[in-house]
């Protein structure tokens, strides 16, 4: 049942996804591929929309994922699905279980569940730059266009606080790295 | 009657800040900070500094904490639904439009190129977010080694596509971390009863 499928897939997402919007993408990819909902092609296409778009991440891409997979009420149901823990817990919290985030085993268990994430956050993103430029999964070969760009991306990225005041925005990277696909792979 | 006003400007102005801020994050707090705050006065600076520190320690996006944090002091667990909902709505109407047409967007030759660029800038952005995260970081032995010992058991599943999730790996760091306390915990007892003797 693709619903109730797509209900739990993205409730264990909602559970999980602490410290932001990035920290739920390793697990949206890791839930959305391992039941075969979306290629790592398409995941990676929708991350970069739903960056584009107004609105939490996590929401935009539950929305899509279901949407592709049962229209409409999958849609509903994905997106209902990955709001629910974080609406619980915060109604708790503000209703009876005011000291609960304070208490000495919950603090025990988010020093564990935060540097673990931070891990699967950089492996994350360190897999898929390897694997674009590398297809570490396909047998090891070099793209060398993709190295260049992924180069061009990195450098003026993490190099922008530099000559500037501040670091490019997300949406800045992505309008730049549509704009160097297009001439890189356009010709 | 004013109950109804109070739920439809909840719903209003939630909906007005999730269809305006794009890239989510600290952009949405600002937002519900200057209306909240300063324009409706439905919490305050400290009610919302408060809010901030649990969102951290709570799963899901913060601005859903918050919306439903503030829905709920305004209008209690009706208040937060409509909040929530609220806030939600913009970008699920946006994203499923989209989701319909974005298979015949692809197969446009320029816009298909185009998302190959970004595919890598992706990459790159999800990179940098671990980066950030580490620099913020407790600088400890064990949230360290956790840290690095997470990274490692990451990139092989992914690179060997083991079926092991990472939801699981979140749950054996909890069940370490929290291991490591009881431990700690037992000795200092220990050490305790010992003096007192």
């Amino acid at each position: 049942m693709i619903l109730l499928e797509l209900f739990f897939g993205f409730l264990k997402i909602g559970c999980f996804a602490f410290g932001g919007a990035y920290s739920a993408i390793p697990l949206i990819r890791d839930v959305v591929l391992s039941y075969g909902w979306l290629t790592d092609e398409a995941v990676t296409y929708m991350i970069a929309v739903s960056e584009s778009t107004p609105g939490p991440i996590m929401v935009n891409l539950a929305t899509y994922v279901g949407s592709s997979q049962a229209g409409f009420f999958g849609a509903v149901i994905a997106t209902l699905g990955v709001v629910l823990p974080s609406f619980v817990i915060i109604l708790l919290v503000a209703s009876v279980m005011k000291g609960a985030i304070k208490n000495k085993y919950v603090q025990a268990i988010l020093r564990g569940l935060k540097p673990c994430i931070i891990g699967i956050i950089c492996a994350t993103g360190l897999f898929m730059i390897l694997n674009n430029t590398l297809s570490l999964k396909a047998g090891f070969s070099p793209d060398i266009k993709a190295i260049a760009v992924t180069a061009v991306l990195a450098g003026a990225f993490f190099g922008s606080p530099k000559f500037m005041k501040k670091k490019i925005s997300p949406i800045t990277l992505i309008v730049i790295s549509a704009v160097l696909g297009c001439v890189v792979y356009g010709f | 009657m004013k109950k109804n006003n109070i739920l439809a400007e909840l719903f209003l102005v939630f909906a007005k800040i999730g269809a305006f801020t794009i890239g989510g994050g600290y952009a949405m707090i600002a937002l519900i900070k200057d209306n909240c705050i300063e324009k409706k006065k439905w919490i305050t600076h400290e009610e919302m500094m408060d809010v901030t520190v649990i969102a951290e320690s709570t799963p899901g996006p913060i601005a859903i904490n918050c919306a439903t944090y503030v829905g709920y002091k305004q209008a209690g667990l009706i208040g937060a639904i409509i909040s929530t909902l609220g806030f939600i709505l913009p970008s699920f109407v946006i994203i499923y439009c989209i989701s319909m047409f974005l298979d015949n967007f692809l197969e446009i030759a320029f816009i298909a190129n185009a998302f190959k660029g970004i595919k890598l800038a992706v990459g790159v952005l999800i990179l940098d977010a671990g980066i950030e995260m580490v620099k913020k970081m407790q600088k400890k032995p064990i949230p360290k080694t956790i840290m690095v010992c997470s990274l490692i058991c990451m990139f092989l599943i992914n690179l060997f596509s083991l079926k092991f999730s990472s939801t699981s790996l979140m749950l054996v760091a909890a069940a370490v971390s929290l291991t490591i306390f009881l431990v700690q915990q037992n000795k200092q007892k220990g050490q305790k009863g010992g003096e007192q003797k």
